[in-house]
């Protein structure tokens, strides 16, 4: 199989649904020319002109309004956000407009449009271009939150995501852009909601997503040479969450670890844990179950204090280690 | 006391309405029909406020008595399958674009047999199948989607256009420049309807707008923008009409702002502090949009009283029907309320 970017692999998926369905459009800031603020588009403008790569004014709360107004009369947009943290000036459209329609009309109508969104620290970026709002955008019913960790899985949810009836939050990490992975020629789906394990263990259950799925399986690879044996659960769809493969792990390994780079209060972990501590799953806990988040601060400029903000892999592997030792 | 009429219309009062009709292409039956829909929104309106006097409305309601010319008007001039994107005071333009006033009162008062099945309520009725994308709770979201609306439309190359109906509040909020500025670059098959009833809740217009009226602001997008009397439903028929034979022919957007004035409080509780009870009455006496159309249309015989009386007693029966299938309708299943939120 070639090895792409994930980077690449979004672009594929995007320019490839453009050339099988023409309601497919792109909408955001600098997406032509310069090809996004991370290259993401780059080159579809040349292809599929300037009615399809619609580039905007500086102007997210239309963005994603438009998005959510062409997609109720049958388009299927994919808005870019030039970072996560401007979804912040369209919650609006988001969360008032397109989540509810469907609800709010009696079930008449459908709203399917993807908004992209790069999030995530590690660039120096600080605090108002560097944060991992996930868990925000998971508060509202009638939203789907996707967050891929590899290439293959970035293509694959990004075409379940095109197509899907439903408004989606499609959140890219930053850091994930360079990284490559194997990933097959032409199309494939993989189904959103379905959780993915990337790293089978029986000690101990790390739910994670995103970046921090990357830094699990460096752990993961690590401890499994002196015998722990760590199983990586990478959600890849947050909301909805797949309940079932959380609580199929737990009861396998007995301990339960999430990691998110989100901050802590509020943030998913929460979620998970409530998953397992209201299933069946509960009474098969041999430990308390942990969480490892980003500090509840914003993310700083400094790059020891940025790195410090969010969970590294030695913190993960420390956590790990308190955990199957029995420490709490 | 007319302190509003700060500037001048764009349009003059119609006062022939033989010479008017006849230019604008309307026969006696639809200046008939206008005029009926006008009666039939205004009692719907006073219906809508008894049921919730009598208690039998879980949410709120914003009526638009007083402002039925401009919903008649606008949705007399738009063509059927043209897109319809409106705001919280929106019973009047659903019930011009022809809506069925028994699924609106069962929306109102929640019942599953209503628009949308008791989801919505008063401020969010839709009928997407009838490209009538809903009213919005939201000051400034018709605007939003207006525009995904309007590029939709320019990418499939129909003919339709977008009516987006919006308060003078609406004309304060940002999006109100987002939305505008990418209409005009984009040359998008946009009306721009901005139905100034002089206050945004308690606000007045001229006290919270730098800048009055509204359409030197479009002109700074280069879109053409008209100040008219919005209770002259002739004068919105005529520029409404001109507007989307402009946005239909691919010139781009279009603004329209039609001055108006609404005669019960912003919403359910309303005690009307903020504006005089002389105000309230020469607006409601003078300027009466209803009393207006009749009198033209009486002075030039295309209707005498009988056949008003008739009117009202015909409509008083079709709202008075509409409380009866609201009443008798079920309510949503609570099983279901989790039903929709995903297609
Ligand atoms: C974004 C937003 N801000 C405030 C409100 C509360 N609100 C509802 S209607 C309204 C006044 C709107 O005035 P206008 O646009 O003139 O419409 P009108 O009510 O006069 O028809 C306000 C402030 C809201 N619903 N949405
Ligand atoms: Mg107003």
């Amino acid at each position: 199989m070639p090895e792409i970017t994930y980077r690449e692999a979004i672009h594929d998926a995007m320019v490839e649904e453009m050339r099988r369905d023409e309601n497919v459009f792109l909408i955001g800031e600098d997406i032509g020319t310069y090809g996004g603020a991370f290259g993401v588009s780059a080159g579809m403008l040349a292809e599929f002109g300037p009615e399809r790569i619609r580039e905007t004014p500086i102007s997210e709360l239309a963005i994603v309004g438009a998005a959510a107004g062409a997609a109720m009369v049958g388009m299927k947009p994919i808005a870019e956000l030039m970072f996560m943290d401007f979804i912040l000036l369209a919650l609006e459209p988001l969360m008032n407009q397109a989540a509810k329609a469907r609800y709010m009309f009696g079930g008449k109508a459908t709203v399917p449009m993807v908004v992209r969104m790069p999030g995530g620290s590690g660039t120096g970026a600080a605090a108002q271009h560097s944060q991992s709002l996930e868990s925000i955008l998971m508060h509202i019913p009638g939203i789907k939150v996707v967050a891929p960790s590899t290439a293959y899985d970035a293509k694959g949810l990004l075409l379940s995501a095109i197509r899907d009836p439903n408004p989606i939050c499609f959140v890219e990490h930053k850091l994930l852009y360079k990284v490559k992975g194997e990933v097959p020629v032409g199309e494939y789906t993989i189904p959103l909601g379905v959780a993915d394990i990337k790293h089978p263990g029986d000690d101990i259950t790390v739910v994670t997503s995103g970046i921090m799925v990357q830094k699990s399986l460096a752990v993961a690879q690590k401890l499994n040479q002196e015998g722990i044996s760590v199983e990586v659960l990478d959600l890849r769809t947050l909301r909805p969450m797949d309940s079932q493969a959380i609580i199929n792990s737990v009861k396998k390994t007995g301990r339960l670890l999430v990691v998110h780079e989100a901050v802590q209060t509020g943030g998913w972990a929460g979620e998970v844990m409530a998953v397992v501590s209201s299933s069946e799953a509960f009474d098969y806990l041999d430990a308390p179950m942990r969480r490892l988040a980003g500090k509840d601060v914003p993310i700083p400029y400094n790059r020891f204090l940025e790195a410090a903000a969010v969970p590294q892999e030695a913190d993960i592997e420390a956590e790990i280690r308190a955990i199957v030792s029995n420490k709490y | 006391m007319t302190t509003w009429k700060k500037e001048e219309f764009d349009n003059f009062e119609t006062t022939d309405v033989l010479e008017k009709s006849s230019e604008l292409g309307i026969n006696q039956e639809k200046l008939i029909d206008m005029y009926r829909t006008m009666v039939k929104i205004r009692i719907f309106e006073e219906m809508a406020d008894k049921q919730y006097a009598l208690g039998k409305v879980h949410g709120t309601m914003h009526l638009s008595a007083g402002q039925e010319a401009v919903a008649v008007g606008a949705g007399f001039a738009i063509n059927k399958g043209d897109y319809l994107l409106n705001h919280h005071r929106g019973h009047g333009h659903f019930i011009a674009s022809g809506a069925d006033v028994n699924k609106m009162m069962a929306e109102f008062l929640g019942k599953d047999t209503g628009y949308c099945h008791g989801r919505g309520g008063s401020m969010h009725i839709a009928d997407v199948t009838a490209n009538n994308l809903g009213a919005n709770g939201i000051v400034g979201g018709g605007l939003q989607l207006a525009v995904g609306v309007g590029l939709a439309v320019q990418m499939k190359k129909t003919d339709q256009i977008v009516l987006t109906i919006f308060g003078d509040g609406a004309a304060n909020e940002g999006i109100f420049h987002e939305s505008l500025n990418m209409a005009a670059i984009w040359n998008l098959p946009i009306l721009y309807l901005c139905e100034n009833n002089q206050y945004g809740m308690s606000a007045n217009v001229v006290r919270v707008s730098a800048k009055t009226p509204f359409k030197d602001r479009a002109a700074a997008y280069g879109i053409p923008g008209y100040y008219i009397d919005g209770n002259d439903v002739l004068a919105v028929y005529e520029f409404i009409r001109k507007a989307a034979d402009n946005a239909r022919s691919g010139k781009g957007p279009v603004f329209v702002e039609a001055q108006t004035y609404r005669y019960f409080g912003h919403s359910k509780s309303d005690r009307n502090l903020y504006r005089t009870k002389e105000e309230i009455d020469y607006w409601k006496s003078v300027e009466d949009p209803i009393i207006r159309f009749e009198k033209l249309l009486l002075n030039a015989n295309l209707i005498d009283i009988q056949s008003i009386n008739m009117i009202k007693e015909e409509m008083s029966k079709v709202i008075d029907e509409s409380v009866t299938f609201a009443e008798n309708s079920p309510e949503p299943d609570v099983k279901d309320v989790t039903e929709w939120v995903y297609a």
